[in-house]
């Protein structure tokens, strides 16, 4: 088979394994879908709060999907030995990553679309003003999270502290970075502390996607340049065992 | 001249300070196998490992099947089947689903559920390989090794874990394996199972080979023959570098006072006594 057939393969395998596995399908889908509903039901009748929830969820997603499940899963297969099986046999380090990491970002763009199809249909928020700059917006969030928890999975030391080390960034992330309400409400240090971070600008482009208003581009350059640090660390550390 | 599957040549690796193999040299015939023995921390999972390609030497010359394993080139990963000492399978695949998922990685790959009956696995196949047990998951890292129908294996400690009967299972595998014609690299503490399927083993010790040959023709030069036979009820035992002679002398002495020599035996010593002794020789250096 040549390297883009292995990557279709690990690919199909990778979506097998999801499926399996009941937690991933939690963090992954549900949870992001649960913190919609409850807190829009709660908002149900304000249209401002859900204009920012919406991309704020879809943010939340792409980072769930993405960075926590790739920092979670590779420490896994690390500690476990299944990346050092994977790294004896003759699948080329880079399809197996294009499988792997293809999956989690096949999870980042069904989360967009579940989130804006239940804010469409369950609270009337409107259908994405832009869904070209939507998708070009989640393929981007996609590429940085991606790298940022690939290479994030370089520093969580075994499997038994990922958890910990995952959520100790994706909570305080959530909280600062407007998913649930505008940042435009945070104290200044905390804003400052968001704005250099690339959530809060991926989420800005989002809803620059969804309802218009953001500037999309000063918001792509802060997710670019991250991107790049995130590959670049990703590619520099990987380690197979 | 044979071809040669392995060649190994002043091997060293150091992890800092510490030199894990300082100087290691040998060389595997295609269609051989061949034990590497040793205690814990003697260098021989380090220098497995760099024949798989896993580990950069520091200084030597490594050639599998020709190749250089730190290339790690995918035409040579393609013709290696690799048993490491420890390594994870993805938990919720089934035996079948694993095997046949790495089949794909290879240009022509054994039948998955042929490989499945050759480790004896038939009765786990469609279980998850989290519900395997120890010796089970062995069978399955065999089985895995053998997916791509290798020229070579690397077995590393294969039957740690077996219970007796998994173990003659597996070592009827490597048997086949010879038969076709396979090469084979074998690491193992079991002395017995060296000796059982080694065409030659060499003994490592503090990162050198201290010892090398078929395993029954292998000892130290202080070597003995062992001759025994029971008199008085007891066993009375000489060792000689020359049994022949001894034998000559023994019987005859024997035929002179008109007795037998009951229980009369002639004896090498045992791998595991070379090895012991070998391995305790090397520490009092």
């Amino acid at each position: 088979m040549n390297d883009v057939a292995l990557a279709w393969e690990q690919f199909r395998f990778e979506r097998k394994l999801f499926w399996r596995n009941p937690s991933a399908a939690f963090f992954n889908f549900l949870l992001p879908v649960l913190f919609l509903v409850l807190i829009a039901t709660a908002f149900a009748s304000d249209e401002d709060e859900l204009d920012v929830l919406i991309p704020g969820i879809a943010g939340m997603g792409v980072l769930a999907t993405t960075f926590t499940a790739l920092a979670f899963n590779l420490t896994m297969l690390r500690d476990e030995g299944v990346l050092k099986r994977i790294r004896g046999t003759p699948i080329p380090a880079g399809a197996y990553l294009a499988g792997f990491i293809g999956s989690a970002a096949l999870n980042a763009f069904l989360q967009v679309a579940l989130v804006v199809v239940i804010g469409r249909l369950a609270y009337g928020v409107q259908w994405p003003e832009d869904p070209l700059l939507l998708a070009l917006f989640t393929g981007l969030g996609v590429v940085c999270f991606a790298a940022l928890g690939v290479a994030y999975a370089h520093v969580i030391p075994n499997e038994d502290a990922a958890p910990a080390y995952t959520n100790a960034v994706f909570l305080p992330l959530l909280f600062i970075s407007g998913v649930f309400y505008s940042t435009d409400d945070l104290p200044t240090a905390l804003a400052a502390v968001a704005e250099a971070l690339p959530l809060k600008h991926l989420i800005d482009g989002l809803s620059d996607a969804i309802v218009g208003g953001a500037g999309a581009a000063g918001a792509a350059a802060v997710v670019g340049a991250w991107a790049l640090a995130g590959i670049v660390l990703a590619v520099r550390f990987f380690r197979w065992e | 001249m044979p071809n040669l599957a392995i060649e190994v040549s002043e091997l060293r690796k150091s992890y800092g300070p510490v030199e894990a193999v300082r100087g290691l040299s040998f060389e595997v015939e295609q269609g051989e196998v061949f034990g590497l023995l040793g205690p814990n921390g003697a260098g021989k999972t380090t220098t497995v490992e760099i024949l798989e390609g896993y580990r950069q030497r520091s200084a030597g010359e490594v050639r599998v099947l020709g190749r250089d394993p730190e290339e790690r080139d995918r035409r040579l990963q393609e013709r290696v089947g690799i048993v490491l000492q420890s390594c994870g399978f993805y938990p919720r695949v089934t035996v079948q689903e694993a095997l046949s998922h790495f089949a794909r990685a290879y240009p022509a790959p054994r039948d998955p559920d042929e490989t499945i009956a050759l480790v004896g696995l038939e009765e786990k196949a469609d279980a998850r390989t989290k519900d395997l047990s120890g010796g089970q998951r062995r069978r399955l890292d065999l089985a895995l090794a053998l997916i791509g129908d290798p020229e070579l294996v690397f077995l590393d400690e294969p039957t740690t874990g077996f219970d007796p009967a998994a173990r003659r299972t597996a070592w009827g595998v490597v048997r086949r394996l010879k038969e076709l014609g396979k090469t084979v690299l074998l690491t193992t503490h079991y002395l017995d199972e060296a000796q059982e399927l080694s065409d030659r083993v060499a003994i490592v010790k503090d990162g050198r080979i201290v010892a090398e040959g078929p395993p029954d023709q292998l000892g130290p030069d202080s070597s003995r023959y062992r001759v025994s036979y029971v008199s008085d009820g007891r066993r009375v035992e000489h060792q000689t570098d020359d049994p022949t002679e001894l034998l000559h002398r023994l019987t005859r002495d024997a035929l002179a006072r008109g007795e037998r020599l009951d229980g009369l035996e002639v004896t090498r010593p045992t791998l595991e006594e070379v090895y012991l002794e070998l391995t305790r020789e090397a520490d009092a250096l």
